[in-house]
């Protein structure tokens, strides 16, 4: 997975993020998921487009966006 | 086909209401934190001498009115509530003596948590189909604020207390589908107040969201499947009101965004009651015409859900 795969997922999942504006360097919660349910969005978006599923509660620890990116990826993504 | 034709709506809601502002009061939060996380601006409380009792029953007797059928006439009453005032006698059968029914019909309380008032629309339809009687009062009634724990600002902030009534004929020739599930769960869960114990209300909100999210767009895809259906077809889709942004999501997966109704800024989560509060909105703006296909879901505590597409 890479960021230009990820950035259409959240457009589309989380109106209040600018999807375009999303670096490898933003932190996950709070500048992409502002709070616990945009994570369950994005989780349950994820899972729908790449068959991974990334629990409520790993969703939590990841930093970075790119931390995201490597879990999916390690997981087929 | 056996369908059900809704003849008439009514909707009760208690004399107190409560801004998020309001809110601020009890726990620590903002009309920003609560609208932006789930669209509610303000709710129902019981004040004293309201319960989910004078609710139902003021709420049923304006559906019978204006469904012009004689009380006497009416076959079965069923009742949605998780917050009833007793556990017996049922709210049901007060409800029964307040409105003077006859003697010789069933009535009964159904507790499926949100997606109650939909099953107490399919066990009215049965009692109905098995019992020779042509009208139905199927109710959803509740106070939730009896069943809060008003120093947890995850939870007391998304409830309300009121209720909705509906009075429905049997009609052999009318569409009808339903779907109803369960999945064991306690994710939601709550006790009413008894003497020996007493559960506020606890729940997993990611838990919670994540359910609800995935099996609203199941439910109405299992609908659209077993009645050969589309969301073409459909005028209206009137979920369970619990969170806007769960409606949203699964907007995002079905699509047809403007046939959700949506009225949770103004009650918010009225658990059972929910869906028909929704019915008796629409009724009075006129939104709803005979032969209009609906599209109802609900979902909650059990976890439950249940889906019935039906023509008006």
């Amino acid at each position: 997975m890479t960021l230009e795969n990820l950035k259409p997922v959240i457009a589309e999942t989380l109106p209040n993020c600018d999807a375009e504006a999303v670096t490898l360097d933003a932190r996950l919660i709070p500048e992409v998921c502002q709070d616990s349910l945009d994570t369950v969005e994005l989780s349950m978006a994820l899972e729908d487009k790449f068959g991974v599923n990334v629990p409520d509660d790993l969703m939590a620890t990841f930093g970075t966006v790119a931390d995201l990116i490597a879990y999916m990826s390690e997981h087929g993504a | 086909m056996n369908g059900l034709k809704l003849l008439a709506t009514g909707r009760a809601l208690p004399s107190q209401t409560l801004s998020n502002d309001d809110m601020s009061r009890y726990v620590e939060t903002s009309d920003e934190w609560i609208g932006g996380r789930t669209g509610i601006r303000q709710r129902y409380f019981c004040a004293e001498g309201e319960n989910a009792t004078t609710l139902a029953i003021e709420a049923s007797r304006l559906a019978l009115e204006r469904s012009g059928i004689p009380a006497a006439e009416i076959g079965c009453v069923v009742v949605a509530t998780s917050s009833g005032e007793y556990v017996m006698p049922s709210t049901a059968s007060m409800v029964h003596g307040a409105l003077a029914l006859d003697e010789n019909i069933p009535t009964l309380d159904v507790g499926a948590a949100c997606a109650g008032f939909l099953y107490a629309v399919e066990v009215a339809r049965g009692l109905l189909l098995a019992g020779g009687r042509r009208y139905a009062l199927v109710v959803g009634t509740e106070q939730m604020s009896s069943v809060l724990d008003m120093t947890d600002r995850t939870t007391c902030v998304l409830f309300g207390d009121g209720a909705g009534a509906t009075v429905f004929e049997l009609d052999t020739e009318r569409e009808y589908v339903s779907v109803q599930g369960t999945r064991s769960d306690m994710a939601i869960r709550s006790g009413c107040p008894s003497i020996t114990q007493k559960v506020p209300m606890q729940m997993d909100g990611q838990a919670v969201f994540r359910f609800a999210a995935a099996i609203i767009p199941k439910c109405v895809q299992d609908l659209f499947a077993k009645g050969g259906r589309t969301m073409d077809d459909v005028d209206w889709v009137v979920c369970h009101q619990a969170n806007e942004r769960i409606l949203d999501a699964s907007i995002r997966r079905l699509g047809g965004k403007e046939k959700f109704y949506k009225n949770i800024d103004r009650y918010a989560n009225t658990s059972a009651a929910s869906i028909a509060i929704a019915l008796d909105e629409m009724n009075e703006q006129g939104l709803l015409e005979e032969g209009q296909r609906i599209v109802m879901v609900g979902f909650g505590g059990g976890l439950t859900w249940a889906g019935i597409m039906l023509c008006i």
